[in-house]
């Protein structure tokens, strides 16, 4: 039914082979990374094999949720339709405590307050499919 | 290896290219795309039968394939490499080692695209100007564009918060960049923006994707040009005095930007020197440098990665114009991205405007003395450089 089902609000991410069990753990609210036992190193984005050593012998392991702004962009024009009802809004890199870097929006504060180095930790957006996107808020526990 | 260098053995022979202050062209597509070949070929003094070689980064499969056929011709060496807008710097490399090679003898290289004039004709201008749209899953799809990152200026501005917090470079510095780069457009009657701007003009331009303004944005104008490349003992017989591949290099490091290793070190700290090692030259042979400006910052991180200053000494080196007119290191004379043209693939302009300055066919923005120049180009998200030291016959 057409009433059902919920308006995005978010441009919603496709779901890859690779990237399946990350896209599940969000259901729940869980960040999930994957690691190369042979590196030892954590990947991200999730791949079929290691970047590092092109190794297959990769597990995934939840993530602490905490990092730290390594760059930001306060965005004043809405990239897309979904958008155009946030800006001004924060698009950062942030460095997780793993070791690698992803791409989110910093929540819960001003955009103009987001600063390089900030210390930050994983929130969720639902999206329509049941689904969570992973966003990331200032936190105060991690300096 | 002295034996397998690239240095010397080709020339540019040839050179075209198309803009205008209104920011649109007449011709579109295949059109403008062989009013070029015509005019370069023109300029070197052959005609399309000679060519056997064709460099073409058009998009799609086989895009070689569909221009050699619109030609009427049967290139036997062909190089469809798209690797955006650094494509050209990475066609002259690969085409000096093919004439080197002897796969070769005279080799074309084109660009055009027409994505301003495309916006108002609603039915598409045809094959050069479209740009395609991202497709299926993939890691951009995924875990980018979910979060509103205005591309590809936010890419850009993420590589600038980092630089501005890691060595303190400010706006007012990357805006110096803008304001002698509009110097040099000054001269030049086909650039799109001739008139003067200051710093403030930029600061106060509107914020496009925090820390870069408008201005601190290349433009989005119609464009195309068009190389036409022999091998240095050919290029002594044309009809212009040849401009020599000194050097040639090429890395990339990256697709999307959050997966760049360093955002404020691109591949050009490899290609950078890897080109001059070849060339046999320093940052301070240089007399011209044509340094991709996408954006303020691109050419800044340029600056830094090919040696012309240190790491993070950007921003302290652009501050007193000397990449402007009068400048010790000039840089963009033909009002580069920033004030001249910018139709998505920069790259082929900074090869026209080097093998023109070289030649010392650029009028009042002539740079006295010009025998060494760099082409360096700049394609994706800071993801490709590619590295082309020319120079005259007096640097061979």
């Amino acid at each position: 039914m057409a009433h059902d089902t919920p308006t995005p609000t978010r441009f919603e991410p496709p779901v890859s082979d690779d990237t399946a069990p990350f896209w599940e753990a969000t259901r729940d609210k869980q960040l999930v990374l994957q690691w190369c036992t042979s590196c030892q190193k954590a990947i991200f984005y999730p791949r079929a094999a290691c970047p590092g050593c092109l190794g297959d012998t990769i597990e995934w392991r939840p993530a602490t949720g905490f990092g730290r702004v390594h760059a930001v962009s306060v965005q004043h024009k809405p990239a897309n339709p979904f958008m155009a009802d946030k800006v001004p809004y924060a698009v950062a890199l942030v460095d997780l405590d793993e070791g690698v870097r992803l791409m989110t929006n910093i929540v819960g504060c001003e955009p103009d307050d987001v600063a390089v180095d900030m210390a930050v930790r994983v929130t969720w957006e639902p999206l329509t499919d049941g689904r969570h996107l992973p966003l990331f808020e200032p936190s105060a526990l991690a300096d | 290896m002295a034996d397998r260098t690239l240095r010397g053995q080709a020339a540019i022979v040839g050179v075209a290219d198309a803009a205008s202050p209104t920011g649109e062209l007449e011709l579109t597509g295949r059109a403008l795309e062989v009013t070029m070949i015509a005019e370069a070929l023109a300029d070197a003094g052959l005609t399309i039968a000679d060519v056997d070689g064709l460099c073409y980064a058009g998009f799609g499969g086989m895009a070689t394939l569909g221009l050699a056929e619109y030609l009427g011709i049967s290139p036997r060496w062909t190089d469809g490499t798209n690797v955006g807008g650094s494509s050209y710097e990475v066609h002259v490399e690969h085409a000096a080692a093919a004439i080197a090679a002897g796969l070769c003898d005279v080799v074309v290289g084109v660009y055009a695209s027409t994505p301003r004039s495309d916006r108002k004709r609603s039915s598409g201008g045809g094959g050069g100007g479209r740009r395609p749209m991202p497709f299926g899953p993939d890691p951009r799809m995924e875990f980018e564009m979910p979060y509103g990152l205005m591309m590809p200026m936010g890419a850009y501005a993420l590589s600038a918060s980092r630089h501005m917090h890691s060595f303190g470079t400010t706006s007012e510095q990357l805006a110096q960049i803008a304001v002698s780069t509009r110097e040099w457009a000054a001269m030049n009657p086909s650039a799109r923006y001739q008139d003067p701007i200051t710093i403030d003009d930029v600061l106060s331009s509107p914020m496009q994707a925090s820390p870069l303004h408008l201005l601190d944005c290349c433009l989005v104008t119609d464009g195309a040009g068009a190389f036409v490349m022999t091998s240095a003992e050919r290029a002594r017989d044309l009809a212009k005095p040849p401009v020599h591949v000194l050097g040639a290099a090429t890395c990339h490091d990256h697709s999307g930007i959050m997966a760049m290793p360093d955002l404020t070190t691109t591949a050009g700290a490899i290609s950078g020197p890897n080109a001059f090692a070849m060339a046999g030259i320093k940052a301070g042979d240089v007399d011209l440098l044509m340094g991709y400006d996408s954006f303020t910052i691109t050419a800044l991180l340029h600056l830094e990665d090919l040696g012309f200053c240190d790491k993070g000494e950007g921003g302290a080196f652009v501050e007193d114009g000397r990449t402007g007119p009068g400048g010790s290191l000039p840089m963009n004379t033909n009002g580069g991205g920033l004030s001249y043209t910018h139709p998505g693939m920069y790259g082929m302009f900074l090869l026209v405007e080097a093998t023109r300055q070289l030649r010392g066919e650029c009028g009042p923005r002539q740079v006295e003395g010009a025998e060494i120049a760099v082409a360096h180009g700049s394609g994706g998200v800071l993801s490709a450089m590619a590295t082309v030291v020319l120079g005259t016959e007096a640097t061979l």
